[in-house]
């Protein structure tokens, strides 16, 4: 590569102890960040650190570790909301996407989708971002309508804008897709929700991890991610919401921690976000993730971005020449997350990923937790590279390898 | 033992050309299961005969070649069985009708869909119930 490289790969590496590791007695080529990514050393520290020296309940304990654990945990919400350009105080903190989109199920879709109402989601949905609003819709005998796609793997907005003049009640779109790697114009998409009336959704696990976010320029109501697939721990992720959005709604878990005044009859609630933060929150991997917050700071989002488009470049021209390598979604990889879904001739995902596990390379082989895409691209499975800050060239040419090899032995 | 063992002459043959695929027009069985983790999919469908005799025995599928290959290696060695033959199946059956490949925890699943398949369909019409012994594994 003759341009000058956006990230230094080789220290990035040395930051993270699993890729020390060899499996199969092969150097890990971990090509499965689409579904979590590896934890630098600062984030297993910042664990660490939390249990050896102030582990301690938050928000109501008074003794100095309690006052140490809750301004660790306040700074790190800080830390999330500010990388994505939301308030702290509209930043819930969660498990992560799944939960962000059942809260809005239970504490928004309770009140506002009655029967009869539209609701309006995409074909390319993960599906956590389908399956809350088929329950809510199934329960309130409203209808769950999908937006389709185009055959470069973009969204139809001709139909969009069809599905906008049914006035639907909400409009849930992914950021990015998890298979096809499309990145949606949401801030487009948002803005003619609004002007439909509907309340927004944007799921963001693909793209908070990726490129820079900025909620309030995308003019979204909710916008939802999770922490372990950008370097984090696991079990904690966050959804940015419209304070005053959130003020209107009841709360979605009820016990300690979300209640100002709690009576034998009612109660009354905590102020936003703690009115959803109920019983004692996952103190630890909160802390961890505003580690892993600080640590893509430092490199830069445009950086991180501007590797992967390099690395998708390099990807489709590479394994472009393995015989038997289809590539789905978009081409251009301006136009696509560092995700890249393919199949390789009549070679099953499963078998794919068990022979190119033996050369140390970890891919994802399946239906990616997104079946009607599946569906609606023919197929009932297909295999996943997806990469992050520590891939380099050099894994592309790994898996174009262990692609060879699997072509030898199927006699593709 | 490596992905080539795996992968032997034998269970490319099965996928790609798999010994009784199709539907039945006339059966007293049919049985279908998935698997979830990896969308593997089998349909069974029998005909008993005299005297409880599988007599005719076809599956349909999608799913990686280990799936395939070994429900069609199955249906194989089912056909003109005794239905009660099926209670006798264990999976160590089905290994060594694949050449007894080491498989990974998650592909072992791939490997039973199959007699599965072909359990829950017979245990059903010999009025039992089938307790897969696998199903309580959370990778499922």
């Amino acid at each position: 590569m003759l341009k000058t490289e956006p990230l230094d790969v080789q220290r990035i590496r040395a930051d993270f102890p699993i890729l020390r590791r060899e499996v199969h007695g092969k150097r890990l080529v971990y090509l499965d960040n689409a579904a979590t990514t590896q934890k630098p050393q600062v984030v297993i520290d910042a664990l660490v650190d939390y249990y050896s020296r102030y582990n301690s309940n938050i928000h109501r304990s008074v003794h100095t570790l309690g006052e140490e654990a809750t301004a660790a945990y306040e700074a790190a919400r800080g830390k999330v909301a500010k990388f994505v350009g939301a308030p702290a105080k509209g930043l819930v903190l969660l498990r992560g996407t799944t939960e962000a989109t059942n809260l809005i199920r239970f504490a928004w879709g309770e009140e506002n989708v009655r029967k009869g109402d539209t609701l309006v989601t995409t074909l390319m949905e993960h599906h956590s971002n389908i399956v809350p609003w088929q329950l809510l819709a199934n329960k309130k005998g409203a209808a769950l309508k999908f937006v389709g796609l185009n055959k470069d793997g973009t969204l139809d907005m001709g139909q969009y804008e069809e599905l906008l003049k049914e006035s639907p009640k909400l409009v849930a779109v992914t950021h990015c897709s998890n298979v096809l790697g499309t990145i949606n114009d949401v801030a487009q998409i948002c803005t003619k929700a609004r002007r439909a009336g509907a309340t927004t959704v944007v799921d963001g696990a693909q793209s908070v991890p990726h490129m820079p976010v900025n909620v309030e320029s995308i003019g979204c109501d909710f916008y939802a991610f999770s922490g372990h697939k950008m370097l984090g721990p696991t079990g904690i992720g966050a959804l940015a919401g419209k304070k005053e959005l959130l003020e209107s709604m009841e709360p979605f878990h009820g016990g300690g921690e979300m209640i100002k005044e709690v009576f034998l009859d009612h109660s009354t609630w905590n102020d936003v976000p703690y009115k959803f933060e109920a019983g004692t929150v996952n103190i630890a991997d909160a802390i961890g993730l505003g580690a892993a917050v600080d640590y893509l700071s430092a490199i830069g989002m445009d950086k991180v971005r501007e590797h992967e488009v390099r690395l998708i470049e390099y990807a489709l021209e590479t394994l472009a020449k393995v015989k038997g390598f289809h590539p789905y979604g978009p081409t251009d990889p301006r136009k696509k997350g560092g995700v890249i879904s393919f199949n390789l001739a009549d070679v099953h995902p499963h078998d794919l990923a068990t022979i190119l596990d033996e050369e140390g390379i970890a891919i994802r082989s399946g239906h990616h937790c997104a079946q009607p895409l599946m569906r609606w691209l023919d197929v009932a499975a297909a295999s996943r590279a997806s990469f992050h800050v520590y891939n380099s060239y050099d894994d592309v040419d790994v898996l174009k390898a262990g692609l060879e090899k699997a072509g030898a032995i199927f006699k593709v | 033992m490596s992905s080539a063992d795996i992968y032997r002459e034998l269970i490319l043959d099965y996928y790609r050309n798999p010994r009784n695929f199709g539907k039945l027009e006339k059966f007293d069985i049919d049985s279908r299961d998935t698997n979830p983790l990896c969308g593997d999919e089998i349909e069974m469908q029998i005909r008993v005969g005299d005297g409880k005799k599988i007599e005719e025995i076809k599956f349909t599928g999608k799913g990686c070649a280990i799936s395939q290959a070994s429900a069609s290696m199955l249906t194989e060695l089912a056909k003109g069985k005794q239905l009660d033959w099926v209670k006798e199946v264990a999976k160590e059956d089905v290994f060594k009708l694949l050449g007894d490949p080491e498989l990974g925890p998650s592909r072992v699943k791939c490997a039973l869909l199959g007699m599965k398949v072909l359990k829950t369909g017979v245990y059903g019409y010999l009025g039992a119930h089938y307790d897969d012994p696998e199903a309580s594994d959370p990778m499922t």
